[in-house]
């Protein structure tokens, strides 16, 4: 299968858009693209076990290789493996559910819609990519979606949330472009050129103290996108002001941009610095999920309730990166699917009820249970996901995390598995107090009495993602099995790297 | 002898034909209506556009005076394309001006100094250009008769002008004396690092900076610009820096090759405070004009970037982004030339909530701002990207990582203009505005070109093979 077509087609539906009329029109196209998006996913899924199954061993499948700038050995090289394929399905599960969710945008539809779609094209670039300039690249063309869409549709201090979000993220931008320039020039393909091909570097060896200069850079770099604390601050501003589909993007997408790269730059290609400095990344992501957690106690606005929990979810994340075996990264990969799927239900959920009720404060709301019964399961479905209860891809995430990290014997290690363990607790208490003071009890404000429940496109956009959810909670082993090679694989280099 | 100076003169030679035909219809007994004058120069510039692509030859004229290849040919035309956009830009603000001829005659002027200038081989030849290419430009600078601002930018310029010329001359004096000769290929075997040498060097270096408007050289330029009417300011900003910097580069990696070290030193330090103070001070600017005065200073920091890379990179990186730099430049400054010409408006105020009223306008500017800022996946990202690169080539991440931050504070008040489009409210935006289809064109070939240009690898590898020289 041809990989560009995972970039083609939004970018075909990004061009049909422009020459839409109405808000029907642009509906149908976008929710097609996605839809097409989608079935293109899971063929690729199916062709990928295919391969597996029968016997194809290569580190990446589907491969293709062009040349973009031959002066500079630059190339536009796409492949993908297990990570990849899950990181993709959830774009698409995410991208369609966003659809469904602003199916009723009244102001500059086609606007919206193409900056949403166009949003999707980064990702899905960023994900197959193999050469560290077209990553590159992928990463930084949602700068500007992002940054109109949270401006132009937003609500709250929006223009603030949008300026400090483009800035914070060009900043991160930055710290990776000066990194992988620090890997480029060290790189040599043997006839005095240097590469930017991912599969390439991680055969050289790179110097450990051009790996010490560099780790930070790409790390950082990459860390601010997944909300790295202390350069975290972008999120819950980012997030709140954001329109509900780009809300759920931005959380649901763009934070695992973020891991990825973490993972997949940083950790793959300079495995003695990760090593090395893993006690700081721990130690940032142990604070991270507690201090998140806790700042999360504090929130009275629904929407950063969800974002402050972000902070300490993706926490997680960093946490499995970090600490380096086999089932923690992939405990951490799975968290970034999971996260992403039961966020974007979050914001959805959080974007229901804003659109009926028009306020996000939790003293304001109540008894929602009543008036909105299937908002209201989707909101607790949301909240017990966040929470981790088993069944649910929250528990199988976490818990694959934990297990892995206490494989590593180190003691201070095992201290921060044990505290990001004890967050769970908090976690439980402002899920649940959220979920008790807004579903539960009698309908406080009169007026939210007669208010609708979720339409077809809101259960369609919903169900999506509980499907998703559910089906990691409940057969995680398909997950497990599909990211398996993968992990393998970036393990196997660290420890040879460690070894020596 | 007659063969080559025709062969290898050719664009000059096209340059000042056009120029005879627009005077000769200047003293022609017939009127001529104001839109066929408009039309036929806008032709005219379109064919010396187009001859810039065939028939082309190197070779060397009048003893190594005056020489040209495949790079300098490519330099040219790439001025050759932005004088002809600036020209279909300023349709709309010329067709209100009665003395058309005489501007296309003077821009035209300052062309053929440009191309002189790029074509010498001779610091006297190459006076020669700069002098024809700056003095007829104060002239247009002064061009907007009616308005105070516009005969004072001329002024400031042309003092700037004159005093940069000093240095220069002063410089090229100590060159010639202290090596013998004013040819290039002379002075470069004769350069030893003496100390009058280095000083000579330093007066050259001053002169090149005042004219790129380098920090601390760069006081006269947003004043200029921002008096100047809007299509010289375009000018200035994107043709003649253009321009200075096709000499500036070769002149420091051939003629100044043994100085090298000296010249790295000072290009760091100079790159650094230009990038940061421009942007700092484009931060605070109100008048859009100002605003890209501040931010073309500090994109010449990033240029400078780029040459401290000293290489085939960093030859083809600075050439490859100029080609970038006008397209997002020219696109920038057509769309504020349109909406100054139309409606005298140009402060950041008056743009809130051009989008609902001119949506097309504001897309080019956005996607214009956009490649400015070195945003994928506009050009100016690539254009960026490979300057920075050619400066990390020389190992000096020091200089890479402060431009890096500096591309976060430029991103900054670019956005605070596209904030004032598409997110504020305005009671009275401007209204909706009628453009002609020629500058419309001229707009949408710009926005164009910033979204494909990157796309195309080969451009980038064509000017790389060409500039293997260094």
């Amino acid at each position: 299968m041809n990989l560009s077509l995972l970039i083609l087609i939004p970018l075909i539906t990004s061009f049909a858009l422009l020459f839409c009329k109405g808000l029907k029109q642009v509906r149908v196209v976008s929710f097609t693209g996605a839809l097409v998006q989608l079935a293109l996913a899971f063929i690729l899924l199916a062709l990928y076990w295919q391969e597996r199954t029968a016997g194809n061993t290569a580190i990446m499948l589907f491969e293709s290789n062009y040349r973009w700038f031959s002066a500079l050995n630059i190339n536009y090289h796409i492949g993908v493996d297990g990570i990849s394929i899950a990181m993709i399905l959830l774009t698409a599960f995410v991208m369609i559910a966003g659809i469904l969710i602003s199916w009723t945008t009244e102001s500059m539809a086609k606007e919206f819609f193409f900056l949403l779609v166009f949003l999707s094209v980064g990702a899905y670039g960023f994900f197959i990519s193999l050469d560290l300039f077209t990553l590159f690249f992928f990463l930084e063309i949602s700068v500007i979606p992002k940054f109109l869409m949270i401006g132009i549709w937003g609500s709250g201090k929006k223009e603030y949330s949008a300026m400090k979000l483009a800035l914070m993220l060009m900043g991160g931008s930055v710290l990776v472009f000066v990194g992988l320039m620090g890997l480029y020039f060290n790189t040599d393909t043997g006839n005095g050129s240097h590469t930017f091909d991912l599969l390439q570097i991680a055969q050289m060896n790179i110097a450990v103290e051009i790996q010490r200069m560099f780790f930070p850079f790409l790390f950082i770099g990459f860390g601010i996108f997944t909300a790295l604390f202390p350069f975290h601050t972008w999120v819950p501003d980012g997030h709140s002001s954001a329109p509900t589909a780009a809300s759920m993007f931005l959380a649901g997408i763009s934070m695992k941009l973020g891991g990825y790269g973490c993972l997949r730059v940083a950790t793959f290609l300079m495995p003695e610095a990760a090593h090395e400095y893993s006690w700081i990344i721990i130690l940032l992501a142990t604070i991270a999920i507690v201090y998140g957690a806790f700042a999360t106690l504090m929130q009275k606005d629904l929407k950063y309730i969800n974002a402050y929990s972000s902070v300490s979810h993706c926490g997680f994340v960093l946490l499995g990166i970090g600490m380096l075996t086999q089932g923690s990264i992939t405990g951490a990969v799975m968290q970034m699917v999971s996260h992403g799927l039961m966020t974007a239900l979050f914001f959805a959920a959080i974007g229901m009820i804003y659109t009926r009720t028009h306020t996000r404060m939790v003293e304001q709301l109540g008894g929602l249970m009543k008036a909105m019964p299937f908002i209201s399961t989707v909101f607790v479905i949301a909240g017990l996901c966040s929470l981790g209860l088993p069944g649910t891809s929250g528990f199988v995430a976490e818990m694959t995390i934990f297990m892995g990290s206490w494989q590593n014997t180190n003691t201070m290690y095992r201290v921060a598995t044990i505290l990001a363990c004890a967050s769970i607790l908090i976690t439980t208490v402002y899920i649940l107090r959220a979920v008790g003071l807004v579903i539960m009890g009698p309908i406080k404000n009169a007026d939210h009495n007669g208010l609708a429940d979720g339409t077809w496109n809101e259960k369609f956009a919903a169900g999506i993602l509980i499907i998703g959810i559910v089906a990691i909670g409940i057969a995680p082993f398909w997950l497990n099995e599909l990211l398996g090679p993968g992990t393998q694989t970036i393990i196997k280099h660290i420890e040879k790297a460690i070894a020596i | 002898m007659w063969n080559d100076i025709l062969a290898l003169l050719k664009q000059e030679l096209i340059v000042t034909f056009i120029i005879l035909i627009l005077l000769t219809i200047k003293v022609g007994a017939t009127e001529w209506k104001t839109d066929n004058i408009l039309k036929l120069a806008n032709l005219l510039l379109l064919i010396n556009f187009m001859a810039g692509f065939v028939m082309n030859s190197e070779g060397t004229l009048f003893n190594d005076m005056f020489h040209t290849d495949r790079l300098i040919t490519l330099e040219k035309n790439m001025l050759s394309l932005a004088t002809l956009i600036i020209s279909l830009q300023s349709y709309d603000w010329l067709k209100t001006h009665k003395h058309i001829l005489e501007f296309y005659v003077l821009m035209l002027s300052t062309l053929l100094g440009m191309f002189f200038m790029i074509s010498s081989g001779n610091l006297l030849i190459f006076y020669l250009g700069l002098e024809l290419s700056t003095i007829p430009l104060a002239a247009i600078a002064n061009f907007d008769l009616g308005k105070r601002q516009s005969s004072e930018a001329a002024f400031k310029l042309i003092i700037s002008s004159a005093f940069s010329s000093g240095l220069l001359l002063f410089g090229i004096s100590l060159v010639y004396g202290t090596t013998g000769s004013l040819s290039f290929e002379i002075i470069r075997q004769q350069l030893d690092g003496s100390s009058l040498q280095l000083y000579a060097f330093i007066l050259l270096l001053s002169g090149f900076a005042f004219k790129i408007s380098v920090v601390p050289f760069h006081l006269w330029t947003a004043d200029v610009y921002e008096g100047a009417p809007v299509a010289v300011t375009s000018y200035l900003s994107v043709v003649s820096k253009g321009a200075i910097f096709f000499v500036f580069v070769p002149v420091l990696y051939t003629v100044f090759k043994s100085l090298a070290a000296h010249w790295y030193l000072m290009l760091f330090l100079l790159s650094i405070l230009t990038m940061l103070i421009g942007n700092l001070f484009a931060i605070r600017q109100n008048n859009l004009k100002r605003l890209l005065a501040f931010s073309s200073i500090s994109q010449v920091g990033f240029i400078l970037v780029g040459i401290s890379g000293s290489s085939t990179a960093g030859s083809a990186s600075v050439i490859y982004f100029i080609l970038i730099y006008i397209f997002s430049n020219l696109g920038a400054f057509g769309v504020v030339s349109l909406i100054s010409a139309l409606t005298g408006k140009e402060t950041i105020e008056d743009y809130k909530g051009l989008y609902s009223t001119n949506p097309l306008l504001s897309w080019v500017l956005t996607i214009s701002l956009f490649s400015l800022a070195g945003i994928p996946p506009t050009a100016g990202f690539f254009g960026k990207f490979f300057l920075l690169m050619a400066g990390a080539g020389h190992g000096n991440y020091e200089l890479v990582i402060i431009a890096a931050l500096n591309m976060v504070i430029a991103l900054y008040y670019y956005l605070r203009v596209v904030k004032a489009i598409f997110m504020d409210s305005n009671e009275h935006p401007i209204e909706k505005l009628k453009i002609s289809i020629l500058p419309k064109l001229a707009m949408l070939a710009c926005a164009g070109a910033i979204i494909i240009t990157g796309f195309a690898g080969w451009i980038y590898d064509h000017i790389s093979s060409l500039s293997t020289g260094f």
